[in-house]
């Protein structure tokens, strides 16, 4: 039976175009998507079992054991959401408040600080679908959107003809690459790539700076003046600009005012807008989720009096100074993730993994709960990379329990 | 896409005939068209030209599945992005609305499509390199980030 369209959660485009073929409750063919999102539909290769210190358990057994271990814990961390609804992100969160646990998503590490300024105002942004229909000039900083997420280029941001862009890539829009390394996606964009050395994007945000001003950019990497020059003006004359920032970009700002003085340069001639290339497909989902909740977007202890928050409440400092000696992983694998040093003592921790799939985490872990596959054994809601909710389908059925009723059962036997 | 001259620079440049064909360069234009086979030049076996007859067999990849007008996918390479679907300007006129706009097709009119994460060739016989008005359009292969397409 060919059914849908469905919304493919292999990365947070969450691209809401696919199509499945399926027969007797298996999906034997997937169309529109990517290979990655086709890898993330047709289910695990390895699917988890529920497991207790190594030996097959029923999942009730599971469950109980995870409430013991989080309810004997004094400084419990729950850590990943990822890859978890929204329902799921609320859930965590009223238990990380009922067991005064500290709560932290992968944000901490990576994309945080650009989401933390966008819900607070100071960055301006806008929707794939605005892109789609009026960009005409693309940045990606420190992105590849080729390999991470691949339909990026061809549903929203370069190839589309749009409403207001009806010659596409052709003629209507230009595609800038600032990175690094010649990546798949700087191939795409021709003569417009902007080799920068590594740490060196401040440094080049302040010669684009000058170059805007007027002034002849000066760069210790010796960039040719004149190139800069060039791209100040295709900034200059753009109509509705968007930067995509990668994590290449928010690894070596240390903070992020420069970024802020480009972004308000920029709009003092033309509108730009900045959209952060998140990977992970409902990471941005949890941040809205815990922003709205206790007004941060990560690193937060519910402690017994109040709430506290900082970067010591961050998953690589309470692992570093061992804080926790319990921690619940969802919708994440974060010893594949983190710094060896920080992964190696986080695999000492007693670890609970609630997930569909193997993965290395949940190798290390004492307790592990299998969970339905979100957006395709489960329904729900998740957050784009451009702050938009969208509805997952369920595509098939299943006997497992979603991440959102393993935790309702667990917070129900603490 | 291998170029000619990429091919040719590898060969012996001996025009020594053992093929059948009068030069290397008639060779090269052969092995690039996949109307002759790598082991046809057997000075290439020699222990010398070892790293470049491996590099050929690399590039040279075989042809397998090919359409009937030449349209080539290398699905290892493949990453079912979909910008030559987007790009390709017959599938622009046949679905405006849909695989045009960037979203998936809405009717059977377009000539390729991503099916199982890797592009697809379907009414492939419309596309502009055939025909009668052919022209040499390059629209799928200049934005394909990995290369995995090539006319034949």
């Amino acid at each position: 039976m060919y059914k849908g369209p469905f919304v493919c959660t292999g990365c947070a485009l969450l691209c809401d175009d696919i199509a499945a073929e399926i027969q007797d409750n298996r999906i034997i063919r997937v169309d529109t998507a990517c290979r990655k999102g086709v890898s993330r539909i047709k289910g695990c290769s390895s699917p988890m079992s529920c497991m207790v210190n190594g030996k097959a358990v029923d999942i009730d057994t599971a469950i109980k054991e995870a409430a013991m271990i989080l309810k004997s814990s004094k400084h419990p961390l729950i850590f990943g959401h990822g890859n978890c609804t929204l329902e799921t992100q609320k859930k965590t969160i009223e238990l990380a408040r009922k067991i005064y646990a500290h709560i932290d998503d992968t944000s901490s590490f990576c994309q945080g600080p650009l989401i933390e300024a966008i819900l607070n105002e100071k960055l301006p942004t806008c929707t794939l679908e605005e892109v789609r229909h009026k960009a005409d000039v693309v940045i990606f900083w420190g992105a590849d959107p080729s390999n991470s997420h691949p339909r990026h280029l061809s549903m929203y941001s370069y190839f589309p003809r749009g409403k207001e862009r009806q010659r596409g890539w052709e003629e209507d829009r230009t595609a800038i690459t600032i990175d690094i390394r010649k990546s798949d996606t700087a191939a795409l964009c021709g003569d417009k790539f902007y080799e920068i050395p590594i740490n060196g994007d401040s440094e080049f945000i302040n010669a684009l700076f000058s170059a805007l001003s007027n002034k002849v950019p000066k760069t210790s990497f010796n960039m040719d003046p004149k190139k800069i020059l060039e791209l100040a003006n295709i900034l200059k004359k753009s109509d509705f600009g968007v930067i995509f920032a990668g994590l290449g970009m928010v690894y070596s700002l240390d903070s992020l005012e420069p970024l802020l003085r480009l972004i308000n340069k920029l709009n003092e001639t033309s509108k730009f807008y900045l959209i952060p290339m998140v990977g992970q497909y409902n990471m941005r989902g949890f941040d809205h989720t815990l922003f709205k909740e206790t007004g941060y977007i990560n690193r937060v202890y519910f402690g017994r009096e109040k709430i506290e928050h900082g970067p010591q409440h961050s998953i690589i400092e309470l692992i570093n100074n061992n804080v926790v000696d319990a921690a619940l992983i969802i919708g994440s694998d974060p010893l594949a993730s983190l710094p060896g040093e920080i992964a190696k003592k986080l695999a000492n921790v007693p670890l609970i993994t609630i997930d569909p799939c193997n993965n290395l985490t949940s190798q290390r872990s004492k307790v592990t709960i299998s969970s339905a596959l979100s957006g395709v054994e489960c329904a729900g809601t998740a957050i784009r990379m451009d702050g938009v909710e969208v509805t997952l389908k369920q595509i098939i059925e299943t006997d497992r329990f979603s991440d959102e009723q393993i935790i309702k059962q667990i917070m129900g036997k603490i | 896409m291998p170029s000619l001259m990429e091919i040719y620079q590898m060969l012996p440049k001996t025009n020594c005939k053992k093929c059948g064909k009068a030069t290397c360069m008639a060779f090269a234009v052969d092995l690039l068209a996949r109307k002759i086979n790598i082991d046809e030049c057997t000075p290439l076996k020699e222990e010398k030209y070892r790293t470049a007859y491996e590099k050929l067999k690399e590039m040279i990849t075989p042809v397998g599945a090919l359409t009937e007008t030449g349209f080539l996918v290398h699905e290892d390479k493949c990453i079912g992005c979909g910008n030559c679907v987007v790009a390709c300007p017959v599938n622009v006129v046949a679905d405006p609305e849909g695989t045009a706009s960037g979203r998936a097709p809405s009717n059977d009119k377009v000539i390729i499509v991503i099916k199982d994460g890797i592009v697809r060739p379907v009414n492939i016989q419309e596309c502009r390199r055939f025909g009668p008005n052919k022209t040499l359009c390059y629209a799928c292969i200049d934005t394909c980030p990995t290369k995995a397409i090539e006319f034949v």
